[in-house]
């Protein structure tokens, strides 16, 4: 009895401080995590979806906020006079959040490209998400109305063979931005002008 | 006591290197040592775990159950690596990026776990800091020669640190690719075996 004591006492102390400690560590580093993935995730994404930008879409990046959702969007002139904004959504991948850079033109709703960002996927399945970007090209041109699903839930999206449940998360991000754009739009466009 | 404190830190860097005479941890050494800045990065980030995991598991080695100990040491080391994951994600970034899913894994790596139990389990607080800071230099070691190897055949280049190669065999030499491929570890680590057994045979 003693000992099943001192066992469950001693591992409850030791996982209570590592979680503690963690919490703490996280808390600490976040904003410097946050500044690393805007400079080497975000920034070449939105490179090069905006790859005519004429400003500088990092620097002019603002939060806007509409019925309890807060969202950093990153908005751009294109060369042709063209306003856009990009933005990042979230979708549950097979090793973690996949995190979706989607550009869209704003006076047509059509969405000019979107590239994958922080992702936790298998190297060389999954990642090919990032990598190739036939995957993420299917996106470009599409209307932000359209039905961002997979075939095989009877969408319009391609999944890549091997990597259904990345597919299926990148889409999944792809409809998170569906929704972010419809309520935040008419925010986003007062903000820049 | 000095003496010992030498023998347990520099065993690891020769007499136990733990790559080449242990021969544990080869799951991290396989995969990572593509470049010698890869292996220097993932070899820094094992020894910080070894060195914290060893000293705390040295610290709490007589509150610790022994029905319950391989769950403790699994703790410490796992609370080590989220904190090395944090602080790569927080200043070095590429890095983080090129070791990826193998960081994580550093908790299910076979030296630390293996030192903790087979060491620091059994030993002074001092006497596992000196131990784990020995085997993590020499993992480090081990882990940059391959990777420098590897590079150099593979790929012509050698990178120590930053993403900028060193320097580059010049143009004439053709990579032999298959070097920085996923086989190519496994006869690089051969190579280097065999050599470090004929060295030591004298």
């Amino acid at each position: 009895m003693r000992e099943m004591l001192s066992m469950i006492v001693v591992l409850t102390v030791l996982t209570a401080v590592s979680g503690g400690l963690l919490a703490a560590v996280k808390v600490k580093t976040e904003p410097q995590i946050e500044e690393q993935v805007l400079k080497f995730q975000k920034a070449p994404a939105i490179k090069a979806i905006f790859a005519d930008a004429t400003n500088d879409p990092i620097k002019e990046r603002f939060n806007v906020k509409a019925e309890d959702t807060e969202l950093q969007v990153f908005p751009s002139t294109l060369a042709d006079g063209i306003k856009a904004v990009a933005f990042e959504a979230k979708g549950g991948g097979y090793g973690g959040p996949i995190g979706l850079m989607v550009g869209v033109n704003l006076d047509t709703d059509e969405i000019i490209a979107v590239r994958v960002t922080t992702h936790a996927e298998t190297p060389g399945i999954g990642s090919r998400a990032k990598e190739d970007l036939s995957f993420v090209g299917q996106f470009a041109g599409m209307s932000m109305a359209s039905n961002f699903d997979i075939k095989g839930k009877g969408g319009d999206i391609d999944a890549m063979s091997g990597a259904t449940v990345t597919s299926a998360g990148v889409s999944q991000a792809a409809v998170a931005a569906q929704d972010l754009y419809k309520k935040l739009k008419p925010e986003i466009v007062k903000q820049m002008n | 006591m000095a003496q010992s404190l030498v023998k347990e830190f520099t065993k690891g860097l020769w007499a136990e290197i733990p790559l080449f005479r242990l021969v544990l941890g080869l799951c991290p050494a396989l995969a990572v040592t593509k470049t010698c800045e890869n292996g220097i990065g993932m070899g820094m980030a094992t020894t910080f775990v070894l060195l914290f995991s060893n000293i705390l598991v040295s610290m709490l080695r007589n509150i610790i159950p022994t029905k319950v100990r391989i769950a403790c040491y699994i703790v410490i080391i796992a609370t080590f690596v989220t904190i090395v994951e944090f602080v790569m994600q927080a200043y070095t970034y590429e890095l983080f990026l090129k070791l990826g899913i193998f960081i994580p894994l550093i908790v299910v790596n076979c030296v630390v776990l293996g030192r903790a139990e087979a060491f620091a389990g059994k030993n002074t607080v001092m006497l596992s800091a000196a131990d784990g800071l020995g085997m993590g230099i020499g993992f480090t070691l081990a882990l940059s020669s391959l990777g420098a190897v590897r590079e150099l055949i593979g790929a012509g280049t050698l990178t120590i640190w930053g993403g900028t190669p060193l320097f580059t065999i010049g143009h004439g030499y053709i990579p032999f690719q298959f070097m920085v491929e996923g086989p190519g570890a496994f006869v690089g680590l051969g190579m280097m075996l065999c050599l470090m057994n004929l060295i030591g045979k004298k």
